[in-house]
This record gives C-alpha cells, structure tokens and sequence, in this order.
C-alpha cells in the first residue's frame, strides 16, 4: 500500500526545510525527493495522494501529557475518545499519565492500555506510569516490569512526590532503568487554594496558590537531578519564578527538561472572573508577568516541551461549586492551533513549535520522530492558513470541558498520519 | 426610580444610584419594626425561600424577620436538612427549588461565587446573603445605612477596618460601597490578614493599627477565628489583642464620635474590648436593627414589590 504526499513543504527542524514529495509504502517513508512534476511511475501503484500544497509536513506530533481517564473514569474519556480527539489535533502519539481507577502502577495496566490503543489501530499510547506504588508516596513502583510492559515515563502527575528522599532515589533507579521521570511540582501545604494567588483571587473571594508552591519544588528537582547527576522533566510549568529557575540549571548543565501547556503561554488568572470553572487547573492560570516569562523561556529554549495537559472531566465535576471544581481542562484539539497563534505572534518560530510539539517530546520518552527514507511515517500535515472556530460540543473528546469554546483559530492539523495511515483528515 | 436589577449578587455591580435608592427605601421601612404591629401586607403572597448552605443565624433570622414583616411566606432550608446531604448538586436542588416558583431566593454559601453559578442557571431573583470569601452586599449595605444615619453623608469619610480582611466577605463588600460612595478606607491587620492586591480595591493599608485609626470617623472591627491561629496566620489570641485589639486607649487616637462598628459575632476581649463594644459611640446593634429594615428594602424591590404597588 502506497501512499503520496506532494507539494508539501516538508520541515523537519535542524534535518529538511524544503518543498518535497513524500512516498510511503507499507508505513514507512521509501523516497523524499524535491518536487518533480512527473508522478505517474509512482502514481501507477498509488493508492492515495495527498496534495499538500501551501502545507507544512513535520514530524508526527507527541503530547507527553495528557489524561485518558480509562480504566476507572470512562464516562470523562476512554482510550478510544482520548485517541480521536489526539488525531484531530494533529497528534500521532500521546503519553497518558498514571493517576487513573486503579492507579497504573503494574504491568496489568499498562498492557491494558496499550493493547487497547492498538486496537484502535491510530495514534500511539505511551504510558507513563507511577513513580510511587498507587502514587501514594511510600515505595517506588517497579520501573524495571513497567518498562519491559510499555512505559516510557515515570511520574505521579496529579499529586507531588512530597518525600525528597523519594525522588531522590526514583531519580537514581529510573536512570538505571532508561526510564524517564516527569515530575509535577507543587509544595501541597503552600498550594490549598482554587486560583492563582493575586488581584484576582483577592477581588472574587478565592483562596490564592502562589508561585512559590510550584518552583519550590522545581528548585528542589533540579537540586536532586544535579545531586543524582540524573536527568528530570519538569511538567506544566506556569510560573516566572519556575522558568528563571530552569534557565540556571540548563547553564549549569544540569539535566533538567521542561513543559508548559497552550493554557499556561495562552492564558492569564482573567479567565476565572465569574468564577469560570473551565478555567480552573493545577497549577493554576498564572498572571501577566508570568504568561510573559513563559514566551521568553518558549523562546530561549528553558522550555523544551508544549504538552496539552488534556484533563477530561464532565459536568459532574465542572457544573459546581468553583472551590469544588475538579482541576484540569481538555486540549488535545486546541494546543496546535494554540501554537500556531504564537508563531503568528512571533513569540517562536514554527521550526521551534515543531521542536517542542514533537522532536523534543520524542527525545525525552525515547520515541523517534523524523522524517527520513527508511523510517515509519508518523506525520502530521499542517495548513497554516485554515481558519476554523473551536466548537467544542462538535469535539471527539467524550469531556467539553474547554476556556476556549468558540474561538477561532488560524492554522491546524489537515492530515494525521499514524505508520503510513490517515488517521485524521480534516473535512 | 424603578427597579429593574434581578439579583443582589455584590456590591461591585450596584451603582451609586442605586446604592442611594436602596439605602431610601431602607430608612423608609425602618419605622414598620418600630410598630406595635409589626406587618405591612406589601409582600402578601409572595414566597421568599432562604437557602443556606452555611450556618448563619444573625442574617437568616434577619432575612425570615424582614419577609415575615412584609408578609411574604418565608421558607428556611440549611445544608443540614436540604438533599445536599443526600448527594444531589447544588444546580439540581436549585432547579428544585426553582420549580416551585418562589419569588425570591435567599442564599448563603461557604464557597465564594456560587449565587453567580445559580443566577446563571434559574430564573429567581436571587440575594446573596454572603458567599464564601467573596462578597456580602446586604451587610455593607446595612453598615453603609448605619454609618449614614449617623454621619449624614458617606462622601469624605475616613473608614477604618481592620482585622482578617483576607478571609473577610464583610470586608470587601464595605471597600466597594464606601469607596463608590466617595468616603475614604483604610485597612489594618497582621501582614498575614491583608489579601495580595487589595489596594486595587481602592483602599490604604498600613500594618499600624494604631495609624489606621487616626483621624478615623468610622472604625469597623473583624471578628477573628479562632481556627485561623492553626492556620499560622497568628500566634495567639493574647498577642492579637495587644497589637490589633480596639481598646479605650487605642480608641483616643480616632476622632472622638467615631463610630465603633462590627458585623458579629463579637469575641470580646480580642478584637474588641468590652468597654468600647458597649461605648456609647459603638452602632453595633444598630447595625442588627437596620439589618432587617435593609433586607426588607432588598425584598421589597426585587420581589417586585414596587412594580406591584404601582399596578394597584
């Protein structure tokens, strides 16, 4: 089975930049050759061409955060509803985080979720399991069973790992391993509040999460990461103080790794005015100066990845109380177009959103994106200039739980190609 | 002027006109409690239901006093004998409630913003009667009857209120109407009491008591929780007595008819000493007394008393 895509302008940071036609056979890509206008030799044994004219061709995009709910938790999202809503926003590969019913702690699960994904026979699961038995914080889970099951990633996302000592040691044994640790850094006893600590909180009554709880514990990470001589991956960063220190430690060269989400280089702590519960996460939207922070530190390179952070969840937990709200937003089908809005901006180029949306991730979980002959062809095919408005109850997710219901967007994922196959195709 | 607002969810969404308008009416109906029969039929027929979800006594007694004198039917619910307790959402037991058509739904709650969330979601007019942290429009607008029933005119006033002005709706609620009636406010309290960005509000802050008061035509005492000593927001009650405590002698530094106000419940001998709660410049039960005239201008208005009035 053989599958073209011409015209397109194939950009594959720091390997191609230029207008190319792409052949794919059985999956992987067999020529990448500059535009010629004769096909028909290989058209004679085409089943498909794509013409990609006036768009970009990169490396199939990875989110290494997100939440697919299931097993446990299906009525916010399943496997299945998690994998559609990635395809749809050009994703070709996704790391599910641990804190699912029961917590993905063992073999069992983690094999359940891949062969689940499989039969989907679309975008690729990677999971990432727990750092701690039932993410509880008291013993390591068994890093060696859960990567030879699947895992390509370690953490406790949702609760922080509170005990250094802890961390210290998942950080050591991971390494022997090869398996990743992504850490979610929040001091609990600083971060009981439902919002950012500031004007904000202090004008609707809500108990305020300053900056310090999350880059305390990112100040404590890097400390661990340069004493194990080890690296770490920093999820959600969404404070100035977290990405100041971030910078020092990468001129340090100590290994430390970094991402935020769309919300956080997106959003300000404005969105919680009427107590909005779509704009309710942890950690929470930050201010100005902060969204600022997290431009320069896209720019510079301290923030390596955009992760979506896609936390599904239903009326149930969102149609109540603000305080009582469950934390989290999906955005899987918004964080390209989100990205593509900062290139617009000029904040980063599309050489570093392309970096930071699939070949960092992949970097970091030991997953291999490129476009070269001889490799799979996990592609995704933007068109810069599609203009669409986010609707979020026409979404693939099973949740709507989504700040950016019904604006419009320019620029999104055309064509999600999984292992030669169109996955997504955008009507 | 005619009323047309639906809910009471804040001060912040009231204009001075209406602040004005509703103050008026207040005054108005404050001789109806001074009766030896205490009931105007204004309200008859009318259904006023009070939904607290948080243990209240001064304000839902002043609520059910100020319908029952208007004659509207005053239901109670509280979060203890509700169906809250039986798992249902707050937005289900709302609706509810909603489809027994009440003309006025009273509501109280721990979590701030949640009037906003029902006003939102039904149709009934809806009355804060205190949200979380968030806001208490009916007390700041009863302490703002209390201190112009005194002093005449809000505008050019020094107001001072100090205290645990960060756990305190009362204390938002008063630095929005006293600054949009043009008087002057200024905050005192532990570091640890004082919100991130509250001057934004349009209020002073000094950490000096005793500076907070000085010259001061009003000032307004929080109560102190005891809880919050847990919270490490202070060392003991002792302690907060010394440096934050109203006494005689502190007293001495405002002006000399400064009126000595506070929300309640009172801890006597923290916050306040027992000589200046019973002082003869403290309007403490006053604030109780118009509370009630208050409330039954805020049903009165948005039950459509006034509408119906002129239908007659």
């Amino acid at each position: 089975m053989r599958l073209i895509i011409k015209n397109g302008h194939v950009l594959d940071p720091g390997n191609i930049d230029q207008v190319a036609d792409i052949t794919i056979d059985d999956g992987i890509i067999s020529s990448l050759e500059p535009v010629t206008s004769d096909l028909s030799e290989k058209k004679s044994k085409a089943v498909r061409i794509i013409d990609a004219s006036e768009c970009y061709v990169v490396p199939g995009l990875i989110d290494m955060h997100v939440h697919l709910r299931d097993p446990g938790q299906e009525y916010k999202e399943s496997i299945e509803t998690g994998i559609q809503a990635a395809a749809a926003g050009g994703f070709t590969a996704v790391c599910c985080m641990p804190n699912t019913c029961p917590v993905n702690d063992n073999r069992q699960i983690t094999e359940y979720i891949i062969e689940t994904a499989k039969k989907c026979g679309s975008v690729k699961v990677y999971p990432v399991a727990s750092v701690s038995r039932g993410s509880k914080g008291d013993e390591l889970s068994d890093y060696g069973e859960l990567k030879d099951a699947g895992a390509v990633g370690v953490s406790d996302d949702g609760l922080p790992v509170i005990s250094s000592q802890l961390m210290r040691r998942a950080l050591e044994y991971a390494n022997g391993v090869g398996i990743s640790v992504i850490s979610h850094c929040e001091d609990p006893s600083l971060s009981e509040g439902a919002m950012n600590e500031g004007l904000m909180a202090t004008r609707l009554g809500l108990a305020g999460i300053p900056n310090a709880a999350e880059s305390i514990m990112v100040m404590r990470d890097i400390a661990l990461s340069e004493l194990t001589g080890t690296p770490v991956h920093i999820a959600h960063v969404s404070t100035k103080e977290s990405v100041h220190a971030l910078r020092d430690a990468k001129s340090r060269n100590i290994a430390v790794t970094a991402e935020t989400a769309p919300h956080y280089f997106t959003l300000t702590e404005d969105a919680v005015c009427e107590y909005d519960t779509h704009a309710k996460m942890n950690p929470p939207l930050r201010s100005n100066e902060d969204r600022a922070a997290i431009h320069k530190g896209l720019a510079d390179g301290t923030i390596d990845v955009i992760a979506t952070d896609h936390a599904p969840h239903s009326i149930l937990e969102k149609e109540v109380e603000f305080d009582r709200a469950a934390n989290g937003i999906i955005g899987l089908e918004t964080a390209l177009s989100l990205g593509l809005k900062l290139v617009e901006e000029k904040v980063i180029t599309l050489e570093s959103l392309i970096g930071k949306m699939a070949k960092n991730p992949s970097r970091i979980i030991g997953v291999p994106r490129g476009i070269a002959v001889g490799e799979p062809a996990h592609l995704t095919i933007i068109d810069p200039e599609k203009a669409f408005t986010y609707d979020v109850e026409k979404g693939f997710s099973k949740s709507r739980n989504s700040p950016f219901n019904g604006w419009e967007f320019k620029g999104r994922a055309v064509y999600t190609i999984v292992d030669g196959r169109v996955v997504f195709e955008s009507k | 002027m005619t009323w047309n607002r639906k809910d009471i969810l804040d001060i912040e969404s009231l204009r001075v006109d209406e602040i004005t308008s509703i103050l008026d009416t207040a005054d108005g109906l404050k001789e109806i409690s001074q009766r030896s029969i205490k009931k105007v039929p204004t309200l008859r027929g009318k259904t006023v239901v009070l939904f607290f979800y948080e243990p209240s006594t001064r304000t839902r007694v002043s609520f059910d006093i100020a319908a029952k004198r208007l004659s509207a039917d005053a239901i109670s619910i509280s979060a203890a004998t509700s169906s809250l307790v039986k798992g249902e959402t707050l937005v289900d037991t709302a609706r509810n409630l909603e489809s027994m058509n009440p003309d006025v739904i009273v509501m109280r709650h721990s979590c701030a913003g949640t009037p906003y969330l029902l006003s939102r979601k039904i149709a009934t007019p809806i009355i804060n009667a205190g949200d979380g942290m968030h806001a208490h429009p009916t007390q700041a607008l009863l302490d703002m009857m209390t201190v112009r029933e005194h002093k005449k005119d809000l505008a050019g006033l020094q107001i001072a209120i100090v205290g645990d002005i960060a756990h305190s709706r009362v204390a938002r609620s008063n630095i929005i109407g006293f600054t949009r009636m043009g008087a002057c406010v200024r905050l005192s309290g532990p570091p640890t009491m004082i919100p991130k960005g509250v001057e934004a509000l349009g209020a002073d802050v000094t950490y000096d008591f005793d500076e907070a008061i000085s010259g001061a035509d009003v000032i307004m005492m929080l109560r102190i929780q005891k809880e919050r000593q847990q919270r490490f927001l202070f060392p003991s009650e002792r302690e907060y007595a010394n440096r934050y405590g109203l006494s005689m002698k502190r007293l001495e530094k405002a002006k000399p008819d400064a009126l000595i106000m506070h929300p309640g419940p009172l801890n006597r001998g923290v916050e306040i000493t027992p000589e200046v709660a019973d002082h003869i410049n403290s309007v403490i039960l006053c604030q109780v007394t118009n509370g009630v005239a208050l409330r039954m201008a805020l049903l009165y208005l948005v039950a459509g008393g006034m509408r119906n009035a002129a239908d007659h």
